[in-house]
């Protein structure tokens, strides 16, 4: 907890509990918490294992927003614990529950399986035919930025579940791909060393796939790090949509990058020291 | 990649609803003020010598069956999605599937008589 001069204020942590070796059904419990200024609900969940209950149960590692474990349902809204703040979000009372959409393992945790499963049914890696090169590559690929900034955004995303929680379609449709795996598929989609498009847009194109987004636009609002998944799928929509009306222009992977013909070694610098391993 | 083609068809079939209900309104509702498609300028857009000389027009039966037939695809393709959002099984998903596609069916070839046995009837009326 950040050290301040200000007093602590008590907030009511209403925390959602359930054990699913004891509970027939998840039950809410109350703990007082002294929180000053500054203070995150993640120090929050650590005030109440250290001195009220050690048995609350909640997933977390980096506490700096980089990780993704730490979502969590806050006052209603999917966030991350580590990077919020309790006096932001709450005056007297914060509600705090596992994500939704999701199976509970325990407490505050969910079980995220479901959302990697659909992650790797959209292939999150580069694909090009020349599997040789993608396996032992010898040289690298020229992207410009203007590529770069086609995908950016998407390569931000931590996988913490927060879109899926607050995806509408998803706590209807089971089966609904859902905004990350979609955001992720657009992020490959849109990777100029990527060149295959079949195999994935074979599932984004599925029955439960980019077609079941209504556009609540859910997602984009809570993502902890700036990304638009709902942005990503309206840009898969438009590229199958033309792909199939013959509307869209043809795109080619970029091409690898051949050793370099034009740069000049400055004076001084000297030459590399000799391998310490001999190359096979 | 049928759904790409559901999907693709939806939204051409919505941008032409657009274009062709505006039509339909403009001739219903407005025909006393741009006299387009009424006989009468003095009466009702809706009024029946109006109303027939509409019929009559070929250009006209064809327009209404296009929008019946566009409006009802656009119109069970999203209840399909609908239902689909309710995670039911895939056996039932094809069951829905398929009585939409009667449905729609028979709704189409039942629209398209009567829209070309109100325009047989109202040429004959008109002579």
């Amino acid at each position: 907890m950040p050290e301040t001069n200000q007093a602590a204020r008590n907030i009511t942590f209403h925390i959602r509990r359930y054990a699913p070796e004891k509970d027939s059904k998840p039950y809410f419990q109350s703990f007082p918490i002294p929180v000053k200024p500054g203070m995150t609900v993640l120090e929050g969940l650590h005030y109440i294992k250290e001195n009220l209950d050690q048995t609350l149960a909640w997933r977390y590692s980096c506490r700096m927003g980089v990780c993704g474990s730490c979502g969590m349902l806050l006052n209603g809204r999917p966030a991350l614990a580590c990077n919020t703040q309790i006096l932001d979000i709450a005056q007297n009372d914060l509600t705090i529950g596992p994500l939704p959409n999701f199976e509970i393992i325990r407490d505050l945790v969910p079980d995220l399986t479901s959302m990697f499963n659909k992650h790797l049914e959209i292939h999150p890696f580069i694909l090009r035919d020349d599997e040789t090169e993608i396996n032992d590559p010898a040289g690298e690929y020229y992207q410009t930025n203007e590529q770069l900034e086609q995908y950016l955004q998407f390569t931000f995303c931590i996988k913490c579940g927060c879109c899926m929680a607050a995806c509408p379609t998803l706590a209807t449709d089971v089966r609904y791909l859902g905004p990350m795996p979609l955001a992720q598929a657009q992020r490959y989609n849109k990777d100029t060393r990527d060149d295959e498009n079949g195999r994935r847009f074979e599932r984004v194109a599925s029955p439960h796939g980019v077609y079941r987004c209504h556009y609540a636009g859910e997602c984009s609002r809570v993502c902890p790090k700036g990304v638009d998944p709902a942005k990503a799928i309206q840009f898969l929509k438009r590229q199958l949509v033309l792909d199939y009306l013959h509307l869209a222009g043809g795109r080619k992977a970029c091409s690898k990058q051949g050793p370099s013909t034009e740069g000049k070694k400055l004076p001084g610098i000297p030459e590399a020291p000799p391998y310490t391993i001999a190359s096979e | 990649m049928n759904q790409t083609r559901y999907w693709s068809w939806h939204m051409v079939a919505g941008v032409i609803i657009l274009v062709l209900l505006g039509l339909h309104m403009v001739t219903m509702h407005m025909g006393g003020l741009t006299g387009l498609f009424v006989a009468d300028r003095t009466l009702e857009s809706v009024a029946e010598p109006n109303s027939q000389a509409r019929d009559a027009l070929l250009s006209m039966t064809f327009m209404y069956v296009v929008l019946l037939g566009i409006a009802l695809f656009h119109g069970l393709y999203g209840l399909r999605t609908i239902l689909f959002e309710l995670t039911l099984k895939p056996a039932t998903e094809k069951v829905i599937s398929a009585l939409l596609l009667i449905a729609g069916l028979g709704l189409f070839v039942f629209g398209t008589w009567a829209a070309i046995t109100a325009h047989n009837a109202a040429s004959l009326v008109r002579g």
